[in-house]
């Protein structure tokens, strides 16, 4: 209990007075995760909304796909860009490896297959509302993939906000990539890793504390943004209600 | 007169599901056709494939070249956006520049009782002044050939009341063509020329409306006598 304790008042006071290696690793861990997330949301929103509206031979097999990435471990992601990277591999004269330019790419490949998903079912559900009415209007697919996410761009803000948590929260794979240099490429949650296991809990503790008030945040936002759009449109179901984060 | 469409053995499948099976049916300009017929007749069907929302399996669909459609559906989904700007999207999508659009828009609210509204969310108005919006915004296009689907079935009576002495009102001042599917045969009666009855996807009756109402069906066309016999007691 002491231990417990002791630990719990450490991590406090690191947080409150502004520990600048605890911080660097929050900005750092911040940094990653927000650029990753704008990558992959600008080429997932992209692509799940053409998805949702286009029809094509193979579709479903993509789709099935699509949802397999899903449930990607990110430990495997982490490998496969180490692999894409590496000196021997097909980007490794980029000379990306055990940078943070490595981890961004890593949790962008990470997050891509969530938002694309979430996005596809966002638009194929407007798309069977609406789809009739803006094809009698004479919108085309492409046309209509727009218009519906744009129509459906509250949900995809929740989309967004799912796909930071998800990136924010990984592990494995900026592990693998990043290699948690410290000063570099050591973010909150490869920190909290390493830390446990070197026995410093005070800081894992600390960085778990942000790394949690990040998360809790983040539903207050979902639930700010759902609420907000229910009073402007009156009632209407969330597609994406209940997005893990 | 001239044909606006015209449909020539056309037949639609889903899957198993026959909708539509050898359906002809020529529609002169200014004609004003309502499709009557039991649920899963194929009313909706023929209706999305004059409008060319649907592929046909089989047959040929031809319709006028100058022809400009508005369809209407049985329950209108409202977009993310305010009153005035579903009418102008509407527009928009059809070519018009914004501004015009937004002129044209107000109009057509006018018309139908939501200028007050204009402003508002399109999702928080009610299912009649959803349906007042959704006959706006084809009204706002200025079709001269107008589809119809079932357009005050789901509403309740006063709202019902309401669309339909607007559709009332938009028949009596347009040449345009008009090809509506409805329950409602006292609707039938007051905005169609001709009547046809679809049965499992066939037409087993094209009458003109005072033919369809007035001479005995019962042996000329079995089925529509015992589907009117059955509306009307």
């Amino acid at each position: 209990m002491t231990t417990f304790t002791d630990t719990a008042f450490t991590a406090l006071q690191l947080l409150t007075q502004l520990d600048p290696l605890l911080w660097s690793i929050v900005g750092r861990s911040l940094w990653v995760s927000v650029l990753a997330t704008a990558m992959a949301c600008s080429l997932g929103v992209v692509l799940g909304a053409w998805l949702g509206v286009a029809r094509f031979a193979g579709r479903d097999a993509l789709l099935t796909v699509l949802n397999t990435l899903l449930a990607l471990p990110s430990v495997v992601v982490g490998l496969l860009v180490y692999l894409l990277l590496s000196r021997t591999g097909p980007l490794g004269s980029l000379g990306w490896l055990f940078s943070l330019k490595a981890m961004v790419l890593a949790q962008t490949v990470l997050v891509l297959p969530v938002v694309t998903a979430l996005t596809r079912q966002c638009v194929e559900d407007a798309e069977r509302n609406h789809g009739e009415q803006l094809q009698s209007l004479g919108a085309k697919p492409w046309l209509r993939s727009v218009l519906l996410a744009w129509d459906e761009r509250y949900a995809l803000l929740t989309v967004l906000i799912a796909a930071f948590g998800r990136a924010i929260s990984e592990v494995g794979a900026v592990m693998v990539v990043g290699g948690n240099i410290e000063g570099f490429t050591r973010v909150m949650t490869t920190a909290i890793a390493l830390e446990t296991s070197k026995g410093d809990l005070p800081l894992a503790l600390a960085l778990g504390l942000v790394l949690m008030a990040v998360v809790l945040l983040l539903n207050v936002l979902i639930s700010a943004l759902r609420r907000w759009r229910q009073r402007i449109d009156g009632a209407g179901a969330d597609p994406v209600q209940g997005v893990l984060v | 007169m001239s044909a606006v469409l015209t449909l020539r053995d056309v037949s639609v499948q889903f899957d198993t599901h026959k909708a539509l099976q050898g359906v002809n049916l020529q529609m002169q300009a200014g004609e004003r056709v309502a499709l009557v017929g039991a649920n899963g007749s194929g009313k909706s069907t023929l209706l999305r494939v004059a409008h060319g929302l649907l592929h046909v399996s089989a047959g040929q669909v031809n319709v006028a070249s100058d022809l400009s459609q508005a369809m209407v559906f049985q329950r209108p989904h409202m977009l993310r956006t305010s009153v005035l700007r579903f009418v102008v999207w509407g527009l928009w999508l059809q070519g018009m520049p914004w501004r015009e659009a937004h002129a044209r828009a107000m109009q057509a609210l006018k018309r139908v009782g939501l200028q007050d509204m204009a402003e508002r969310s399109a999702r928080t108005l009610s299912g009649g002044q959803q349906q007042r919006l959704a006959l706006a915004r084809a009204w706002a296009l200025q079709p001269n050939f107008v589809l119809l689907d079932e357009p005050t079935s789901s509403l309740d009576p006063h709202a019902k009341r309401e669309v339909e002495r607007l559709l009332a009102e938009w028949v009596a001042s347009t040449e345009a063509s008009l090809l509506f599917s409805s329950h409602n045969l006292g609707q039938v009666k007051r905005l169609a020329t001709r009547v046809i009855y679809l049965e499992a996807g066939r037409v087993l009756a094209d009458l003109p409306v005072d033919e369809f109402f007035n001479r005995p069906l019962g042996e000329s066309h079995p089925e529509a006598h015992l589907f009117l016999k059955g509306e009307l007691g």
